[in-house]
């Protein structure tokens, strides 16, 4: 069971007010909020070991590597992965996603297929697209219903021996919807493509188990988890990681350099030039601690009683329509009121301390299914309260009467 | 009237509400009131995307006077453009090119004006700016 008075109490941007009203913070799926405990760490290694790391032979440079590389261990844990140099650090999900991209300009060719799932985010659509123009190979779209979930009959109807890569998010950022990543994988690999799954919205709700999955690419970003922003990792199995070429240039990176020829670092420093996030770094290690101690099966259990209660409470307003109503969603509602404007709506909610996103949610292709311009989205985390729904809904139905 | 003086008297309008409650039933009467954009301008050409509401702008020289008619499909977007057209439209090039826009901040709605693309406003503003360049530099 999640202690939510106590949990409030470890973040202090909860406490500050926003328009002289109480803050609401419903945006959660554009960015977490920091605990006192990783904002600690933050403040512990800028004040006692900054140094540059894998480098150096004093002691602040020693420091700070060890804790830069438990921080990758714990990472490694947390996930599930077989080996810690299968963990790059990123600085985030789309960093994540464009080492891939990038790296399979050389292993595809002209007429190879890829397939992306019709709810992704742009970070997930456009570097697979630049991809496709660079290689000749053709992008291929999964199609959802009108729930927001997945044709999995289409998706195995795609399939075939030309199909080289899948790509799709573990849950869709703009209609919460969890899809169901282990069939899309076991069926991706039976024809020999690989997958890369965008666990960006995933990973602060749901554990994933890299083994277990047997995916080739996972994706996460600290500061959807408790984490600062600037700072992600990509997962690859290793022999995908090797097949690939770096994506940068620099230092850290290379294991000789002439200048007739530069021979590359091992795994995992081969895809990390340059000086890395470190304080990032190891701030992300802490926030995995701080979620697994308060544990990732209380945090969705009480998270689903955020989204059913709030659903409830929300559909009770005239007029008003959930887009995403997959049977298996995470702690996301989009809706729209008929005849309103969803900006209109966030901008007096704004007004009221209620902090949600308007818009498309750069995920365009879905507001175009729903021929739509855009929704309102609250995404609620475990610190959220029942309370703070009824001010969401108190403040929809004001801004209702406002605008009509 | 100067724009300036337009500004001025805009911002003593606002300055009777007594909170951001009747400002912004204010600025929804008049982005539902006013009828802002002869609707063959409201064409793909003169569209300004922001990344939320939509906003049209079509802009006429008449005389020596720039004319601005706008719209938006979110009301309280409409509602600024109502207060934007009635400073900016109907103005030499020249005194729309020197104008700032320093009264949006004094009415309170400096938030509609920040660069996070939420809105059409910034561009539109921008727009504006490049019109009076334009014709400026026709009427030269």
């Amino acid at each position: 069971m999640i202690d939510v008075t106590k949990i409030r109490k470890d973040f202090p941007i909860l406490k500050r007010e926003v328009n002289g009203k109480p803050l609401v913070y419903l945006d959660n799926a554009a960015t977490s909020q920091t605990p006192q405990q990783v904002i600690d760490v933050i403040v512990d290694y800028y004040q006692n070991y900054n140094a540059n790391i894998h480098r150096g032979v004093h002691a602040l440079s020693q420091e700070a590597t060890d804790k830069y590389e438990v921080a990758r261990q714990k990472i490694q844990k947390h996930f599930n992965a077989k080996n810690s140099y299968e963990i790059i650090f990123t600085s985030g999900t789309t960093h994540s996603i464009n080492i891939v991209a990038n790296g399979f300009t050389t292993l595809l060719e002209k007429g190879d297929e890829i397939l992306v799932s019709a709810m992704e985010h742009h970070s997930n659509i456009v570097p697979w697209q630049m991809l496709a123009e660079r290689t000749g190979a053709v992008l291929k779209v999964i199609p959802m219903n009108l729930e927001g979930e997945l044709k999995m009959d289409v998706y195995a109807e795609l399939l075939s021996n030309k199909t080289k890569l899948v790509f799709c998010n573990h849950i869709s950022n703009a209609l919460g919807t969890i899809n169901p990543i282990e069939i899309i994988i076991d069926k991706a690999h039976a024809v020999g493509a690989a997958v890369l799954i965008d666990g960006a919205q995933a990973a602060p709700h749901v554990k994933a188990d890299m083994q277990k999955l047997d995916v080739d690419f996972y994706t996460a970003s600290a500061h959807k988890m408790c984490g600062p922003t600037g700072e992600g990792m990509l997962y690859g199995k290793e022999e995908w990681l090797n097949k690939l070429p770096p994506y940068q240039g620099g230092g850290e990176m290379i294991a000789e350099v002439t200048f007739e020829k530069t021979t590359y670092a091992d795994l995992p420093h081969k895809f990390e030039a340059g000086t890395p996030n470190i304080c990032g770094g190891i701030a992300f290690g802490a926030a995995l601690d701080y979620m697994n101690a308060i544990g990732f099966e209380a945090i969705a259990a009480y998270e689903h009683e955020l989204l059913e209660y709030a659903t409830q409470e929300l559909l009770k307003i005239e007029g008003l329509k959930i887009y995403g109503t997959a049977k298996n969603k995470t702690s996301v509602i989009s809706f729209k009121i008929e005849g309103l404007h969803p900006y209109d709506i966030g901008s007096i909610l704004d007004k009221l301390g209620v902090a949600v996103r308007t818009g498309h949610h750069c995920a365009q292709p879905i507001m175009d299914f729903y021929k739509i311009p855009g929704t309102v989205r609250a995404s609620f985390s475990f610190y959220n309260t029942m309370d703070e729904v009824d001010a969401l809904v108190a403040a929809v139905v004001r801004a209702k009467g406002m605008l009509e | 009237m100067q724009i300036k003086e337009i500004q001025d008297e805009i911002v003593d309008e606002f300055s009777m509400f007594d909170d951001w409650m009747q400002r912004y039933e204010y600025m929804i009467e008049l982005g539902k009131s006013l009828p802002l954009i002869n609707e063959k301008f409201k064409t793909d050409d003169n569209i300004i995307k922001g990344c939320q509401s939509k906003v049209w702008v079509h802009a006429e020289l008449e005389e020596d006077k720039l004319v601005f008619t706008a719209d938006s499909d979110a009301i309280i977007t409409k509602g600024i453009i109502a207060i934007l057209i009635r400073a900016f439209s109907n103005q030499r090039p020249q005194d729309i090119i020197d104008a700032d826009t320093q009264f949006i901040d004094e009415i309170g709605l400096k938030e509609h004006l920040s660069p996070t693309r939420a809105n059409g406003l910034v561009s539109m503003i921008k727009q504006l700016k490049l019109y009076a360049i334009a014709y400026q530099t026709q009427l030269n």
